[in-house]
């Protein structure tokens, strides 16, 4: 890495301050402001990575902005550091050249009143200008009680011309489901332009888990994304157990991995009969539901929690997996086998259906590749990227292949959602079958300050934890990224020249979390 | 065999799927439930859920009381599209605060008689997000709430039981 690192800069003359090898496979290379934008592009370019994570952290006597690239064929991450005069609390913005950062940049600002010169949309995503008083950044550490200032409104962008109307729907919707505001503008039928306002079920996890211990984190963690909660609890665990230099048993790993694929399988259902409802198609929706009960029902037997929560603990796994727990897991598989079979032909059987899918919700990879769409919604527009492919050790040990497609509407997530869903059970099935007796929790557990990156690709995409611990063991920052947070763009570029009734099932098909991207 | 006779095939071998589910109990209940929703509320009793901030969880759980399995629905309780047709409002989450006007203008266009069920530990008090510069610290900072369904989240079993005391105490 070091090589290509200077290579890197020679071919696009670029100049850097320091650089720092961290852990293994993280690398920072700390810039000049007006290196920032140059540097970024380039990594861009060559790893055509995009934007994996962009977030600032505070210090005594400045703030330091990152943002995080994957390199694949390294299997490494790199970050370009850039660091900020606390009187002068601005950076270059890079959301012109490289479109993925625009939602980062604008976080960065709301959150701790850092100002990306050049992006040109100033507004917010998740404090309400109607409910939270402008100059008050809650990430700053000095922030205690909101100031009282004047409230403001949120500017929806105006479609304009004859006949063009506009159908706002939300935050409450019909469904049980979470709140969202969708701004239709439609000219007759189809929709030409779709404006997703997010940030309803903001919490405020990421100021919350400042102070906390880990292990009191690994909780707060699974409560990102309530049904991805392995995922998230993993990647914060593995940043955590990387910082401290804990050694995780192969075990312990193989273990969360089943429990991934596990959450995975889940929520693939869940995604799969969503899309035969929204179409009207009641029973194959009534049959993904039945299998997917009883994927729920395994994992409170194996975990007692249906959502598979407090599986993971820092440095391991929190229970074996039993051999009664291994037929029990045998014997659901090969039960719903049947009814799988059976959910597929219908879908594949019923022409009707097929004509409401196909070729409807059509995400170009172009526009997936600017708004940095990932995970599988970014896989059905041929973007072949998967956290699964050498960023994850477990993995390594089974050949595994990702499943792609390149048509990106709603057929096609569908298609790969169901061949997942049978990919995950063959991937089960080979980490049980060389699950050893050796232990599943790391023998020495000891705190150290220092920082570091987790990765997990849940069923979504890729989850992203950037955690930094003090020498007491304490979160001093702690940066999560749900794959949702970029994947809403992608919709709201999806559903274009598409009609209202079909976006339920345009939704359906990325199944994106509302938690997950408000935190 | 076209599509259709093979649908109508398959719930002829598959039978009806709700009996299947373990528990006896929930039928037992459920029976218990339905006779009471019969008296108390002319046979249907109908539910408006909210989210205010929930982790998901909770929603996928109150979606999982309406599948073919625990089939709620059944027992007369019904989750409705608008506030308008509700008899009660069953809410998730901590409140964050950019929910609260949205909630409390559902609450406003429900028909009395109303009450409020909060559901989830976080709907409690906040729970895992309690002292968060962002959340109201539960519904009944919002709304009056007039019964709990304590879990984080509850299982449909754990709803379906709750709703039963619920209406029993009212
Ligand atoms: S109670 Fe628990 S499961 Fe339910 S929304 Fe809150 S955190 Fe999620």
């Amino acid at each position: 890495m070091e090589k290509f690192l200077t290579d890197l800069e020679t071919n696009y003359k670029l100049k850097s301050i320091k650089q720092l090898k961290n852990h293994d496979n993280e690398f920072y290379v700390e810039v000049a402001a007006a290196q920032f934008n140059a540097y970024c592009l380039a990594l861009h370019k060559t790893f055509i990575s995009t934007v994996m994570t962009m977030f600032a952290e505070e210090q005594k006597d400045h703030f330091i902005i990152y943002c995080g690239f994957a390199a694949e064929k390294m299997a490494a991450w790199i970050f370009v550091v850039l660091k900020v005069d606390k009187n002068k609390p601005e950076f270059p913005s890079i959301a012109r050249q490289i479109y993925a950062a625009n939602l980062f940049e604008r976080e960065m600002r709301e959150m701790f009143g850092l100002e990306p010169t050049g992006n040109p949309d100033g507004r917010r995503l998740r404090l309400h200008d109607e409910v939270w008083p402008e100059g008050n950044f809650p990430l700053r550490k000095d922030f205690g009680k909101e100031k009282d200032k004047a409230l403001g409104e949120y500017r929806f962008s105006k479609v304009d011309g004859e006949g063009i109307f506009e159908v706002p729907v939300g935050p409450v919707h019909a469904g049980i489901i979470g709140p969202g505001h969708f701004r239709f503008s439609v000219a007759g039928e189809p929709i030409i332009n779709l404006e997703i306002r997010l940030g309803f079920t903001h919490r405020g996890i990421e100021k919350l888990l400042e102070g906390k211990t880990v292990n009191e984190a690994v909780k707060l963690s699974e409560a990102v994304s309530g049904v991805s909660s392995v995922a998230h609890s993993w990647a914060f665990c593995q940043a955590a157990e990387k910082i401290c230099g804990i050694k995780v048993p192969r075990s312990a790993n193989y273990t969360r991995a089943i429990y991934l694929e596990l959450e995975r399988m889940y929520n693939h259902l869940a995604a799969i009969g969503g899309i035969a409802l929204d179409v009207g198609f009641s029973q194959p929706a009534a049959l993904a539901a039945i299998i997917k009960e009883a994927l729920h029902q395994l994992n409170e037997k194996l975990t007692g929690s249906r959502f598979l929560k407090g599986t993971n603990v820092i440095g391991g796994a929190a229970k074996k997996i039993s051999s009664e727990e291994e037929k029990l897991i045998w014997g659901t598989f090969s039960s719903l086998a049947k009814d799988f079979a059976e959910l597929k032909e219908m879908l594949s059987g019923s022409v009707s259906f097929l004509d409401r899918v196909d070729t409807t919700g059509w995400l170009r990879k172009k526009s997936a590749e600017d708004f940095g769409v990932l995970g599988l919604s970014g896989r059905a527009s041929g973007i072949n990227f998967d956290l699964r492919q050498g960023f994850m050790p477990p993995y390594d040990d089974l050949d595994f292949k990702i499943a792609t497609a390149t048509t990106g509407d709603v057929l096609a997530r569908l298609n790969l959602r169901l061949e997942e869903f049978a990919a995950s059970i063959s991937i089960i099935k080979k980490l049980l079958n060389s699950l050893s007796a050796e232990t599943i929790l790391a023998a020495k557990i000891e705190n150290r300050a220092g920082f570091g990156l987790g990765v997990v690709e849940g069923a979504r995409g890729p989850v992203l934890y950037w955690v930094s611990l003090n020498k007491s063991g304490k979160i001093e920052r702690c940066k999560i990224v749900d794959p949702s947070f970029r994947s809403w763009q992608g919709l709201s570029y999806a559903v274009l020249d598409n009609i209202i009734p079909d976006f339920p099932v345009c939704n359906k098909s990325f199944d994106l979390s509302y938690a997950g991207n408000d935190l | 065999m076209s599509t259709l006779d093979k649908l109508i095939t398959n719930c002829l071998r598959r039978g009806i799927v709700t009996r299947s589910i373990e528990a006896k109990e929930y039928e037992l209940l459920g029976a218990e439930l339905k006779g009471l929703i019969n008296r108390r509320f002319a046979r249907s009793f109908n539910i408006r859920e909210v989210d205010t901030g929930s982790c998901g969880a909770c929603e996928a759980e109150i979606i999982a009381a309406n599948n073919p399995l625990y089939d709620i629905s059944r027992f007369g309780v019904n989750f409705v599209a608008s506030p308008r047709h509700a008899d009660a409002l069953l809410v998730t989450g901590p409140v964050s605060k950019n929910m609260v006007l949205a909630l409390k203008k559902t609450y406003e266009a429900m028909p009395e008689p109303k009450f409020v069920i909060s559901c989830g530990d976080c709907a409690f008090d906040g729970g895992v997000f309690l002292n968060s510069y962002y959340v109201e610290g539960g519904i009944s900072k919002v709304l009056p709430v007039a019964f709990h369904i304590p879990g984080c989240p509850p299982t449909p079993l754990e709803i379906i039981k709750k709703l039963l005391t619920v209406l029993n105490k009212l």
